[in-house]
């Protein structure tokens, strides 16, 4: 039995029935790191010590006849911008490259108060600007279906663990689709959770208002288990919304008959790779076939998202990173001059190029001249994308559409073209200005590679893209296939 | 008339009382070991997100409402960005767009004349840390500390439209503004704490004129006092300047207080703080009936607490105003008044002796030992004549020191008199009655038994006769 490429409620039953220990299972999954990542480097730090210690207890709570936690024992790996007490938490930068939290984010504690354990701290693109991880400040995390491509991003770290069995879920977050995009290019389930839904306390902010902690599994049943865990009202965060508590699992339907789906025409026009598009056309008329109604429809905003989303997102970014200037933690450059000299030679040495050229067109964003043209109206224009959306879902239940218009693309291919690389988001950035929650699911493969179809649904409505999800992963057997490593 | 008017503007800080910070649970006591009262998100750690304390926008609405403001019920927060050590994240949460309370105004009474001064508007900021250098400043400093126990702490920032004229006007404003603020629980408003900051915008022009000079703001100033003098330096000195021909520079001025000048700390050019909403902490949403509870809580103010002291007490206008420029005074004042009824005696023991005494130990009264149920009984002791007012003065200097009882402090020290001479003639005849021994003994010529009959004296008085007086008293009945 290979463990690492079982599934976290698979692991659950084998634990409770004591076939295999907690022990076993985070060892099993070690093996499998020490094993893989010299190819896949998808972990920045590995915690082994600390989550043997953290299985041992489970094991002993098993032993002991005490009730468990469906992700008791369950090493998850934690993409590095979210914050880690006692462990290295570097954003993918070199400027946080020795800085060690005090704390933990709230998801951390929640995982932990779960049961899970921590697995180690997963790469992406420097402070999760990025879409193929190749701008983390250490090393570019391969694509487990095929090393020369990237596994996608920014939590490229995260698809990628789930995907090579070295780990069994992890954590991302999605700004503009880095949960969706690694996880469509990995072939594993990926969600973005609403906006609010789970708390950011703790997540190393990119873009506040569109920034979300969501999880990465093998399967629909695996993402129903983790946002059980890290979903609910944080007080730390005047953002998290005030939900009650509620069991996703109880969504996991097979069964979607009445449902009416809703495929944004603009999503499945212009620069989608034909082949991923006659995959997500072959899923629409899957889900049809199973009960649901399916129609095309109009986000008739969606020229506008792209720039949109990169004012809003670099403009709050240039002020988010701001902080990091060598004063408290962090790598400041010695030997400089004044106060002032001090902040850019440690800003200039600190930061990636990516990472510089959103700092500045976010500053250039939010100058007093340009305010109003560029940051306020993008701010009106975002008013208007996600009216688009209050409208579709005042049709249909859900949306569908490609994840990205391509699967992944070979590693060095797009960073002398940002603006391709912008271009990659065009079917996931919506969703974050609007807030709703995006869901990716494998849904074929193109030569070889995953393909990703995302579900996005009204906001707090989780529920409904579980379910769909579920059915359709019930219906067709793509989560069932791994990477040959 | 003068020929150059000046145009000023007061931006006033001032720390909410709340015991927590304005986006964390840390305490905002003062005073304590630097970097103790600090977490992830005071520190500006990475990840960290802060929550809005609700006891600070309560503060604040209570200052917009006191200084006849209106109440802005959707408001919100803003980033300021600029880079300095003391600044953790970069920015500063404050209020730009959409403040809390605009369009307010203060009634001030400076040079005898009485004066309107708007008030454009009254925002809710979180502090900055405290730099400390190894010596001088940061660009020189061979090493800078930083304390961030201030990091986050609540401010509210008030800005006065450019009305006043004079140091005066601004020092009668600032100490209207201070009493409002205690008397409204906003804040402590102690100036030596830094609970209190001035920074003042100073520009002359013609007289008549309706253009606005360049302006000089004016940093530095710890105490009402140095406002006023900062004020008539810089504004004499740009007087002269354009008297030569020259103009002045926009810039921002230090004041020094030593040497009683203004002197020039870095040009103010517009910098682009590229202000944009806060998307951290959700927008504040006020409903009318919020905002209508909280001027419920809006005590009765300094100008109508003057004028209740003036109409019910019969006080002469100017020593309600000295009272009630301080709410303690003021408490103090009418707790006093509950147990003696002169108004004017307690006010002219207010104003003479206590003010003088706090004044000259650079004391606040809450520091002084003195209660008002003590004045109180010391004006009713000087009232029945047990004490001259003389030694009243005396006695109070003890009180407040010390605290006691007056009664004690006169018994104790053998201050009391008995005055009444028809009243201690009979003692003292009874005592020459009671002890014909001594007496004889006296009139004999040993001087030393007049000391016996002294004490018998003081005996039946009880210690309240002026011992001296009965010396007098008793040589001159014995040599009769």
């Amino acid at each position: 039995m290979q463990l690492f490429l079982l599934t976290a409620h698979e692991i659950h039953e084998l634990l409770i029935k004591k076939e295999i220990s907690a022990e076993e299972l985070n060892k099993a999954i070690y093996a499998r790191i020490e094993a893989v990542d010299d190819r896949i480097q998808a972990y920045i730090t590995r915690t082994a010590g600390k989550a043997l210690d953290q299985a041992r207890a489970v094991d002993k709570q098993i032993s002991n006849g005490e009730k468990v936690t469906p992700l008791a024992g369950i090493p998850i790996a934690i993409k590095d911008n979210i914050c880690t007490d006692g462990i290295k938490t570097t954003a993918g930068s070199k400027i946080l490259s020795n800085y060690t939290p005090p704390y933990s984010a709230t998801v951390v504690k929640k995982l932990e108060a779960a049961g899970a354990t921590i697995a180690g701290k997963v790469n992406l693109d420097e402070f999760a600007m990025g879409s193929s991880n190749e701008n983390s400040a250490f090393f570019a995390t391969r694509n487990p279906w095929d090393t020369s491509r990237v596994p996608g991003g920014s939590s490229g770290g995260s698809a990628a663990a789930v995907a090579a069995g070295a780990a069994v879920c992890s954590l991302g977050s999605d700004t503009g689709g880095s949960i969706r995009q690694p996880a469509s290019f990995c072939g594993v389930v990926g969600m973005k959770p609403t906006y609010g839904a789970v708390s950011r306390y703790g997540l190393i902010a990119y873009a506040s208002s569109l920034d979300q902690i969501g999880p990465f599994a093998r399967d629909v049943t695996d993402c129903a288990l983790m946002l059980n865990a890290i979903c609910g009202h944080d007080p730390l965060d005047s953002t998290s919304a005030k939900q009650r508590a509620m069991d996703y699992t109880s969504f996991l339907k097979d069964d979607v008959r009445g449902l009416k789906l809703g495929v944004p025409e603009e999503y499945m026009v212009e620069g989608i790779d034909p082949d991923v598009r006659d995959l997500v056309i072959k899923a629409m008329e899957k889900l049809e076939s199973l009960g649901a109604v399916v129609e095309y429809t109009t986000l008739p905003h969606t020229d506008y998202a792209l720039p949109t989303y990169y004012l809003i997102a670099q403009a709050e970014a240039s002020s988010n990173l701001a902080r990091y200037d060598g004063v408290r933690y962090g790598v400041r450059t010695e030997g400089t001059g004044d106060v002032m000299d001090m902040f850019m030679k440690t800003r200039s040495e600190g930061f990636g190029a990516e990472v510089k050229r959103r700092i500045l067109l976010g500053t250039y964003a939010l100058a007093a001249a340009n305010y109003d043209h560029y940051y306020l109206k993008a701010l009106k224009v975002r008013t208007l994308i996600k009216e688009d959306f209050v409208q579709a879902f005042k049709r249909y239940d859900l949306l569908l559409s490609p994840v990205s218009p391509t699967t992944a693309f070979p590693i060095g291919e797009k960073m002398d073209d940002p603006l391709q690389m912008y271009l990659s988001d065009i079917c996931t950035i919506s969703v974050n200005l609007a807030g709703m929650p995006g869901l990716s699911i494998p849904c074929g493969f193109v030569g070889g590679l995953p393909v990703g179809l995302q579900l996005i649904g009204r906001p707090f409505d989780e529920g409904t893209l579980l379910r769909t999800a579920y059915t359709f992963e019930q219906n067709t057997d793509y989560h069932k296939q791994y990477p040959d490593l | 008339m003068d020929r150059y008017e000046a145009v000023i503007g007061l931006e006033v800080h001032v720390e909410l009382k709340t015991k927590t910070k304005l986006f964390c649970g840390c305490s905002t006591e003062f005073g304590q070991a630097p970097n103790t009262q600090v977490c992830p998100v005071c520190l500006g750690l990475p990840g960290s997100t802060g929550v809005l304390n609700k006891k600070a926008v309560e503060l604040a609405a209570r200052a917009g409402l006191a200084l006849n403001c209106q109440i802005n019920t959707d408001t919100w927060f803003d980033r300021k960005n600029y880079y300095y050590p003391d600044l953790p994240k970069g920015f500063q949460i404050t209020q730009v767009f959409q403040p809390i309370a605009v369009q307010g105004y203060l009634d001030i009474k400076a040079e005898d004349r009485d004066k309107r001064v708007n008030i454009n508007r009254v925002h809710i900021e979180e502090d900055p840390g405290k730099l400390v250098h190894a010596s001088g400043s940061i660009m020189t400093s061979r090493a800078s500390f930083v304390d961030y126990n201030r990091s986050g702490v609540p401010l509210v920032e008030i800005v006065s439209e450019p009305e006043l004229r004079s140091g005066a006007e601004a020092k009668a404003y600032l100490e209207k503004l201070k009493a409002i603020l205690e008397y409204t629980g906003v804040s402590d408003v102690k100036m030596e704490e830094g609970s209190l900051r001035c920074d003042a915008n100073i520009s002359v022009r013609p007289s008549g004129s309706a253009i606005l000079g360049a302006k000089a703001e004016i940093k530095n100033m710890n105490s009402f006092r140095a406002v006023q003098r900062a004020i008539e330096y810089e504004v004499e000195r740009q007087i002269e300047v354009l008297e030569e021909g020259d103009s002045v520079t926009q810039e921002t001025r230090t004041w020094d207080e030593s040497q009683g000048i203004t002197m020039a700390m870095r040009s103010k050019e517009d910098v682009d703080y590229r202000c944009f909403i806060e998307q951290e902490i959700a927008p504040v949403e006020l409903t009318a009936d919020w905002v209508e509870n909280m001027r419920a809580t809006i005590p009765e103010l300094p100008d109508a607490r003057r004028r209740r002291l003036v109409d019910e007490h019969g006080l002469p206008d100017y020593d309600a105003g000295v009272i009630t420029s301080s709410l303690s005074l003021a408490e103090f004042f009418e707790a006093t008044l509950e147990k003696y009824e002169d108004a004017k005696k307690i006010s002219n023991w207010i104003m003479g002796e206590l003010l003088r005494l706090l004044n000259a130990r650079g004391m606040e009264l809450g520091e002084s030992k003195v209660t008002p149920g003590g004045l109180a009984s010391l004006l009713q002791l000087i009232d029945k004549g047990t004490i001259s007012n003389k030694m009243g003065k005396k006695v109070f200097a003890v009180m407040f020191q010390e605290g006691r009882e007056p009664q004690q402090i006169v018994k104790e020290k053998g201050l009391s008199q008995i005055s009444d001479v028809d009243r201690l003639a009979e003692i003292i005849a009874e005592v020459i009655g009671k002890n014909p021994k001594p007496v004889a003994d006296f009139q004999s010529g040993k001087e030393q038994a007049i000391g016996f009959l002294v004490g018998q004296v003081m005996k039946a008085t009880k210690g309240q006769a002026n011992p001296g007086a009965v010396n007098s008293m008793l040589r001159e009945r014995l040599a009769k």
